[in-house]
């Protein structure tokens, strides 16, 4: 085990700490207490790592994943697979309308008058969503489907920073599906109940 | 620390202590008091600190807990990014982080502090409230922020030890060597994000809720009379995996990775987003960054 961060990360003073010094003793009437201080021998990590070792590649590219692992699709009870009731010769109305025999529990609040079911279900394959351009894809890869309209959203999240992950930070992570946290057909985030707050400090007379 | 002290802890202790009734003074002894400095100690005598703390463990709590001791990677600088846009003040990553970073339950002691403020304040930590109670978060007008310790580059608290008890990593996580913490509080008083936890009395945590999995440096179980804070769990993060408070925040606001990886989450939230630091005019540098992540 390696530990002498005094002595590997900021060996002495920073780098350039002579110039400092310098430029402080022209301008300091305390010349000799600014020495001191130029002289700790504390560490200063940040100013003795190099500055290059931040910037990005010129051409920075983003891997392509492959497929990603992603938590099942969080289905309510007993709905899926929907062709056990959606049967191939179940006819398709192709209008919005209010559901009275099945699925009344559902109720939309995503995108205002402008959405209904089959903007994003099949209405070809029941078990399938489908994208605007008609290719039918998984309840697995809905991120696809969610990142038609929520662009921003989608690659934030590609890249990390929308959303849990979890796993390896250097490595495999398990991500969640846009629905996992976002209901699809009310995706506004719910407010959770709080855990219980730190017990404040007592106050003796 | 060597250079300008000619007796060590060890050596002075069995001074004060009378050699004659200690004979084992003269031999090698490294149980957790005396000891020399963990960056004096090599390997075997490292093991061997590590045997007597578990054995130590084993009597004080019935469990066989395990010292790990990790070191740092090459290449890897830690950073953490906290996205307040989305934070909701659930409280979740605090009693995530207490369960495994094995903090007192009593009395309680609490590495994050999630501040309630006003959105019409902005950030303004004279009128934060961090006791807030609600039946549900986030509160009609208000914005959470979660504070722990900063991992600054340039850390007030490892200047102002007067021990060398603590002290920045070579991958950037600013560590306490408990056993070396005399208690003295300077790093508790000199912190300005109010990080560092002091342990007034003797921790209690139930045996069945101790994290057996703990890092000589982190989270092994302290004693009274010493100082505790964040170490973005060390005993997971140097294995590769994600701090506790990141796979627990439900709204995943909570980002965490290697600062010198181009394409670490961490990189993409400092070249994508608009962030800051807590108190920047102390140049601090922390490596705790707040961003707003829509």
């Amino acid at each position: 085990m390696k530990r002498s961060p005094q002595r590997s990360v900021a060996s002495g003073g920073p780098p350039g700490a002579g110039t400092w010094t310098g430029l402080a003793l022209r301008l300091s009437p305390f010349p000799l207490l600014l020495l001191g201080l130029a002289a700790c021998g504390q560490p200063h990590a940040e100013s003795s790592l190099d500055p290059a070792l931040f910037e990005d590649p010129p051409n920075l590219e983003y891997p392509d994943p492959g497929k990603l692992e992603v938590e099942p699709p969080p289905f309510s009870e007993g709905v899926f697979p929907c062709t056990d009731c959606h049967e191939p010769d179940l006819p398709v109305k192709g209008t919005p309308r209010k559901l009275t025999r099945a699925h009344q529990d559902i109720e939309l609040h995503h995108g205002g008058e402008n959405r209904w079911c089959l903007d994003c279900h099949s209405a070809v394959d029941f078990d399938k969503l489908h994208l605007a351009g008609g290719e039918l894809i998984d309840f697995e890869e809905s991120y696809r489907l969610c990142g038609q309209c929520h662009g921003d959203k989608y690659r934030d999240w590609r890249r990390g920073i929308h959303g849990r992950r979890s796993g390896h930070w250097d490595g495999e992570k398990t991500y969640l599906l846009c629905v996992h946290c976002h209901y699809s057909h009310a995706p506004a985030f719910k407010p959770l109940e709080p855990m219980p707050a730190p017990k404040p400090p007592v106050r003796t007379p | 620390m060597s250079g300008c002290m000619t007796i060590s802890r060890r050596d002075f202790m069995c001074a004060v202590a009378g050699c004659a009734a200690a004979a084992s003074c003269s031999e090698p002894t490294h149980t957790p008091f005396f000891r020399d400095h963990l960056h004096e100690l090599d390997e075997k005598q490292i093991e061997q600190l590590v045997a007597d703390l578990e054995a130590d463990y084993k009597d004080q709590y019935g469990v066989d807990i395990e010292v790990g001791t990790q070191g740092p990677r090459e290449g890897v600088q830690f950073a953490y990014a906290l996205d307040i846009s989305r934070c909701i003040g659930c409280r979740r990553c605090v009693h995530a982080c207490v369960e495994e970073n094995n903090q007192s339950r009593d009395p309680e002691v609490q590495w994050i502090r999630v501040l309630e403020m006003d959105k019409a304040r902005g950030i303004d930590f004279a009128h934060a409230n961090a006791y807030y109670e609600a039946e549900k978060v986030p509160r009609d007008g208000h914005f959470y922020l979660p504070v722990a310790c900063q991992h600054c580059a340039d850390p007030p608290c490892v200047k102002s030890c007067p021990v060398n008890a603590t002290w920045k990593e070579p991958d950037g996580i600013v560590v306490i060597d408990y056993d070396w913490c005399i208690g003295c509080r300077c790093c508790v008083s000199s912190c300005p994000y109010g990080a560092r936890h002091f342990n007034w009395a003797e921790p209690e945590i139930p045996a069945e809720d101790i994290n057996p999995k703990t890092h000589l440096l982190g989270n092994r179980p302290r004693h009274k009379g010493v100082v505790e804070k964040c170490t973005f769990c060390i005993q997971r993060t140097r294995e590769g995996l994600y701090p506790a408070c990141v796979e627990v925040c439900p709204v995943g606001a909570r980002k965490f990775g290697n600062l010198l990886d181009p394409l670490s989450e961490i990189r993409e939230v400092l070249r994508s987003k608009r962030i800051f630091v807590l108190k920047t005019e102390l140049e601090t540098h922390p490596r705790f960054f707040y961003f707003y992540g829509v």
